[in-house]
């Protein structure tokens, strides 16, 4: 017989999956360790071997914002909303390169991950979320500049950045649903990382990065909130120059979409999951 | 009385195997393929996961057929077949990597999978940073890869290292480390592919303990490997899979034994048919190896050869291509090492004005090489050097070491050397 007192026996039952469920936090919260390390991986090898290493987080926006403040600020004369042009481009470049960086490596996740996933059992979900957090380092450099800028601007600061975590959240979500859904199309269809750097590209003149949401006619304005980098982007500005107030109407909108976009990529890459290390 | 650790009901898997591309000759034909094919491309990849009816098409394959197994807990599994028999699909089926088309399998215990070494090494990162990367990968909880982080430093022999970007290492090291990794898993159910054959002989040995050792503290082991060594070292029951269904289950010698049966039936004391070789070959053309012998310095037929005797291979060919002929014999030690490539090229041999069988001998007039198994692959080219024929392990022979000093014998080959006190 056995002596041994009986432990808690952890059981898994294998089989061709019929039914579908979203997302099994529970599953997801055993492998944090993992989550963690993986995020590091992502953050400590980025700029491995660079000479100007994590400045390139801020560079990035930096150099894109002198290009934008010339072309669009001085040649085509967009207005800013009051805002000095290269303020209110950087502010707006700062939350757009997140969500971009993290929608292009969020989307390339799988195919970069599957070395991993075709050797080893893991949730799959956790791939295209990690590198959405870990591009949050990158976010927090570049932020600083923002700072730096309003001083030298004379913009003080007000208790209005305490919003931005909110508008961080709306963009990881809305990132992450795009990703589990493009990375998972991107596995089996290599062509989606060619076509996702057009789409990001596409999606950056979209939102109003380059112009403010009031450049726009008001009668569209609600309809274009779908899209929630309207909500993000715009709050953003109003979080950190106040010059305009809160959109809370664009983010309500956004914050209903972002959850959509969550659910739907979620539902896809569940569907896809089980064939992955076959497409691989 | 123990309890399943894994009961496998019926499991299979299909596979859909590439579709062959049409080809067209006309330059009308080629202009026209090449506007349709992204729609074409689109219906390939589409079908990659998408199977119609049970068998949807000439290009399935199933890996696995009704697979049902009962694993006890504490049993030390080893698994066994031909390439394409299925074994890799199984075990990544019980790693829940793919997942099964049909059938189901209850696991009790967590599963550590080991189907590579490695897995996650970022090459950037240093060794520390891939312990924690590798280790969580694998399972391992973070606290665990604390406590016995200095254990697998140790073992991985890196040293002062440890804080150096991965990709410094010599593949040795990585290896090395990657195994240190590896070896510290305690799951209850543990996984393992053929990862045993990298690294060097001295360091495998090492990791072969530490794995009986883990063996023996009650885990359950599947385990897969093409050496036969190892296996019967390490396993109480085996499986043989052939074409995806367990052709037989039992114990160790029994199984193991059976599985060589057919390639030693052909090969007995130094003498192997190559007629109806039922081993690995590939592409018989017009010449083809038939027999091959193994001789001793007497020209009789032997299997054994001491450290330092010489061996002479007698290889006979059939010749229709009424041109000359190459052979080439591939000495390999247990553990897939190349150790001699003897080719014919080097040595005036006339094959030309020669009758349609004929028979080749090599002589090495002393081996040189330590007490193992060897076995011999024999590739027959045409005069233009392309192959012919290639059989892999024709015939083996095993060096025995009588006379010479075992101590502290590491190499493969034995050279005494000519040594003098000036």
């Amino acid at each position: 017989m056995n002596r041994k007192p009986a432990l808690p026996v952890h059981q898994v039952i294998i089989k061709p999956k019929t039914g579908w469920q979203l997302i099994d936090w529970k599953e997801i919260k055993e492998y944090k360790d993992l989550i963690y390390f993986l995020i590091l991986r992502d953050v400590k090898s980025i700029y491995k071997q660079t000479v100007l290493g994590f400045s390139w987080a801020i560079l990035r926006p930096f150099l894109k914002m002198i290009v934008f403040s010339v072309i669009f600020g001085r040649i085509a004369k967009i207005p800013s909303d009051g805002i000095p042009y290269p303020l209110f481009s950087y502010a707006g470049l700062v939350a757009w390169e997140y969500f971009a960086n993290s929608l292009k490596r969020s989307s390339g996740s799988l195919i970069t991950g599957s070395g991993i996933f075709t050797k080893v059992y893991f949730p799959r979900l956790i791939l295209p979320i990690v590198p959405c957090i870990a591009s949050l380092v990158d976010f927090v450099i570049a932020l600083s500049i923002v700072f730096i800028m309003m001083f030298i601007y004379g913009y003080v600061l007000s208790w209005t950045i305490l919003y931005i975590p909110i508008l961080v959240l709306l963009m990881l979500i809305t990132a992450s649903g795009l990703g589990m859904w493009l990375s998972a199309l991107a596995i089996q269809y290599r062509d989606v990382p060619y076509g996702v750097e057009f789409l990001v590209q596409l999606l950056m003149y979209a939102a109003p990065v380059i112009f403010p949401v009031s450049w726009l006619p008001e009668s569209l304005k609600l309809y274009l909130g779908i899209y929630p980098m309207y909500g993000v982007i715009e709050g953003f500005r109003s979080a950190i120059l106040h010059q305009t107030p809160m959109p809370w109407d664009l983010i309500g909108i956004g914050a209903i979409s972002a959850i959509i976009i969550l659910f739907a990529g979620a539902y896809y890459f569940k569907k896809k999951e089980r064939i992955f290390a076959d497409v691989a | 009385m123990k309890d399943n650790s894994i009961k496998i009901s019926n499991i299979s898997k299909r596979y859909r195997i590439g579709v062959k591309e049409e080809i067209h000759d006309s330059l009308i034909g080629k202009i026209a393929s090449f506007a349709m094919s992204p729609f074409n491309n689109f219906r390939r990849v589409q079908k990659l996961s998408k199977f119609k009816g049970l068998n949807g098409g000439e290009d399935i394959i199933w890996a696995l057929k009704d697979i049902s197994l009962n694993i006890k807990s504490g049993e030390i599994v080893g698994i066994i077949g031909k390439n394409g028999a299925g074994k890799s699909t199984l075990l990544k089926i019980l790693s829940r990597i793919v997942e099964p088309t049909g059938g189901s399998a209850i696991i009790n215990g967590r599963v550590a999978s080991l189907l590579e070494i490695g897995t996650g090494f970022h090459k950037e990162l240093s060794g520390r940073e891939n312990i924690y990367l590798n280790g969580t990968i694998l399972g391992m909880k973070t606290d665990e890869i604390n406590n016995k982080f200095d254990e697998i430093v140790e073992f991985s022999e890196i040293g002062k290292f440890i804080d150096t970007p991965v990709k410094r290492y010599s593949s040795g090291m990585y290896v090395r480390l990657a195994f240190a990794v590896a070896a510290h898993l305690e799951p209850e159910i543990l996984i393992v592919d053929e990862v045993l054959a990298v690294g060097d002989a001295a360091f495998q040995k090492k990791c072969l303990g530490k794995m009986s050792e883990t063996a023996q503290a009650g885990r359950t082991v599947l385990f897969v490997s093409h050496n036969m060594h190892t296996i019967q070292n390490l396993c109480n029951r085996v499986i043989l899979l052939e074409e995806g269904k367990v052709i037989m289950d039992g114990k160790t010698h029994k199984v193991v034994s059976n599985y060589l049966k057919p390639i030693q039936e052909n090969n007995i004391e130094g003498e192997s048919s190559l007629r109806n070789w039922p081993g690995s070959r590939k592409s018989p053309g017009k010449i083809r190896a038939t027999y091959l012998r193994t001789l001793d310095k007497n020209g009789k037929t032997c299997s054994t050869f001491n450290i330092h005797d010489s061996i002479t291979l007698e290889l006979d060919i059939e010749n229709i291509s009424k041109n000359g002929f190459v052979v080439s014999f591939l000495i390999n030690d247990n553990q897939g090492t190349l150790v001699y490539q003897v080719r014919s090229q080097d040595s005036p041999i006339d094959t030309v004005h020669v009758p349609t069988s004929t028979t080749v001998q090599m002589t090495i007039s002393e081996l040189k090489v330590i007490e193992k198994q060897y076995t011999v692959d024999v590739w027959v080219g045409n005069h233009f050097d392309k192959m012919e024929d290639f059989v892999e392990s024709a015939i083996a022979f095993d060096v025995i070491n009588v006379g010479h000093s075992k101590l502290g014998l590491r190499s493969i080959v034995h050279e005494t050397g000519k040594w003098k006190i000036k």
